[in-house]
């Protein structure tokens, strides 16, 4: 729980101008120390996923410098982005198979991924035949299953519906305690950001940039006690107040 | 009466009107065989001529399936290596656009002077139905899901595996539209290069039956060749359709049947 203090990823002064002439990012500086849950709160379009596309090294920043990471890294989309064809397991397994792992341990490997997201019985399922809820799980196992340091999450929960959301919330609180990794979580929920982070990073609009950064202290393990407690809702007031000034003032 | 029933009986209803009506126009009109034979006439002579028509529908069917064959490998071939690289794709696409708008029946004649017979009538087949197996192919491969390109570049996949396991898999719905409309034009493609070759050739086609009793005033036999062209058309049509619907029953939105 601890943060170690080390970062494993960290970006200065890194900015990103898309071809088409747009300034997505300008000045983002940003460190994630080992083992943290960080948060990046924005506005839709402020150049959130892009900062977490350029850690993943999915996109090459146009200035700045990135540092890290240096171990494996797990990648959840928006969508579960899970291949049709192939039913759970093998959607699972396929980091490790691009990878030519052995594929005996590969299958030991997505049966205990499985496992920890809760879709042990569906390994046989295709996609189509699951939940949006269950396709999300079977994306996070498919994001574990490499055993990453670091896991990227690109508002993964945006499009499923409350319920589903909180109880995914919850389990992926429970693996991050579980498997001390550390998660970095692009979201546009404020109550989504206090619930899960120990420390959410407020970025501006367009182009983005990290506003200010505020630090959620309450303990973990965190409940349904906490996401009704007081001090919940003060934290919720305290992030949502910074993103209006984040803002700009814009409507 | 189930949609079922309904989408079986109500055809086979429409056939069997057709068939009486027909029957009776011949009949009540006295119309020669020669200008138009009975539904009874063309089936007894496909009875009769059945030796003769059956190793003519295997030589045209043959032929159909080397094309359909070629046409496959090539049509998926040259679209992977389109997606492979832009500069082949810019430097063929539009030869094959070409070759494909070009009616065939204008091009087997000079077909049929340069190359031998059989390979003339392969060569119209292989012309027509390689270009929706391209066509479709080639929407395929570049519909592939953009995240799941960038999840395969993440865990660092060769060129080879995103191919494999990515790509191909992805565009096998586009791909197998693309061969089942290629099975019947590879058909078309057999026929007219046989038509083309008509008694200057030596095949044996069922095209060429048609147009040898075409010449010889034999109607009869000519329906009855008809008859087995159409046939072997709806087989292949039906053959695809099953594989395709084999290949993606499992997953693919298209196969899956709709529970409400």
């Amino acid at each position: 729980m601890n943060p170690s203090g080390t970062d494993i990823v960290s970006l200065r002064n890194v900015g990103k101008t898309f071809d088409s002439g747009t300034v997505a990012l300008d000045g983002l500086s940003l460190a994630v120390r080992d083992g943290e849950f960080v948060s990046l709160l924005g506005p839709s379009g402020c150049g959130k996923s892009t900062a977490l596309r350029i850690i993943a090294g999915l996109s090459a920043p146009s200035t700045g410098a990135v540092e890290g990471p240096a171990g494996k890294i797990g990648f959840v989309f928006q969508e579960p982005t899970l291949m049709p064809w192939a039913d759970v397991a093998a959607n699972v397994q396929l980091p490790l198979r691009l990878a030519y792992a052995d594929d005996t341990q590969s299958r030991a490997a997505v049966v205990q991924a499985l496992e920890r997201v809760g879709l042990a019985d569906f390994a046989n399922a295709f996609p189509r035949e699951l939940s949006g809820g269950m396709k999300m799980r079977a994306s996070i196992a498919r994001a574990l299953v490499t055993g990453p340091q670091l896991l990227l999450m690109d508002e993964p929960f945006a499009a499923l519906d409350e319920i589903t959301r909180f109880k995914l919330n919850n389990d992926l609180l429970t693996l991050w305690q579980a498997l001390r990794r550390t998660v970095i979580f692009v979201t546009h929920s404020v109550f989504e950001s206090v619930y899960l982070s120990q420390r959410i990073v407020l970025m501006t609009p367009r182009p983005g940039r990290v506003f200010t950064e505020i630090l959620i202290p309450a303990p973990y393990p965190r409940d349904e006690r906490f996401r009704t407690s007081p001090e919940y809702a003060g934290y919720c007031r305290q992030v949502a107040e910074a993103l209006a000034k984040a803002m700009g003032g814009a409507p | 009466m189930n949609e079922r029933a309904l989408r079986i009986g109500l055809p086979v209803l429409v056939l069997a009107l057709g068939l009486l009506a027909w029957d009776l126009v011949v009949r009540v009109f006295a119309i020669p065989p020669f200008v138009l034979p009975s539904p009874g006439l063309v089936l007894g002579t496909l009875i009769a001529d059945w030796g003769l028509l059956w190793q003519s529908l295997l030589v045209t069917l043959a032929t159909t399936f080397e094309g359909f064959l070629l046409a496959a490998i090539g049509g998926i071939g040259l679209a992977v290596l389109f997606s492979q690289s832009r500069l082949i794709e810019y430097s063929l696409y539009p030869y094959a656009v070409i070759l494909q708008v070009t009616p065939i029946v204008a091009i087997a004649p000079l077909l049929l002077i340069y190359l031998p017979q059989p390979l003339a009538v392969l060569a119209c087949a292989w012309i027509v139905a390689f270009f929706p197996v391209l066509a479709n192919t080639t929407l395929g491969l570049s519909s592939v899901d953009h995240n799941l390109i960038a999840l395969f570049e993440l865990y660092k996949a060769s060129r080879w595996q995103v191919l494999w396991n990515l790509k191909l898999p992805s565009a096998l719905p586009q791909m197998l539209a693309g061969l089942r409309i290629a099975g019947g034009l590879s058909l078309i493609g057999a026929v007219v290069a046989e038509i083309a070759a008509g008694s200057a050739g030596a095949g044996s086609g069922l095209a060429y039956r048609i147009a040898e009793s075409g010449y010889r005033l034999n109607i009869p036999r000519m329906f009855a060749a008809l008859l087995l062209l159409s046939l072997a058309g709806i087989a292949i049509f039906f053959a695809l359709s099953a594989l395709s619907h084999l290949a993606l029953r499992r997953w693919h939105e298209s196969a899956v049947k709709r529970e409400i």
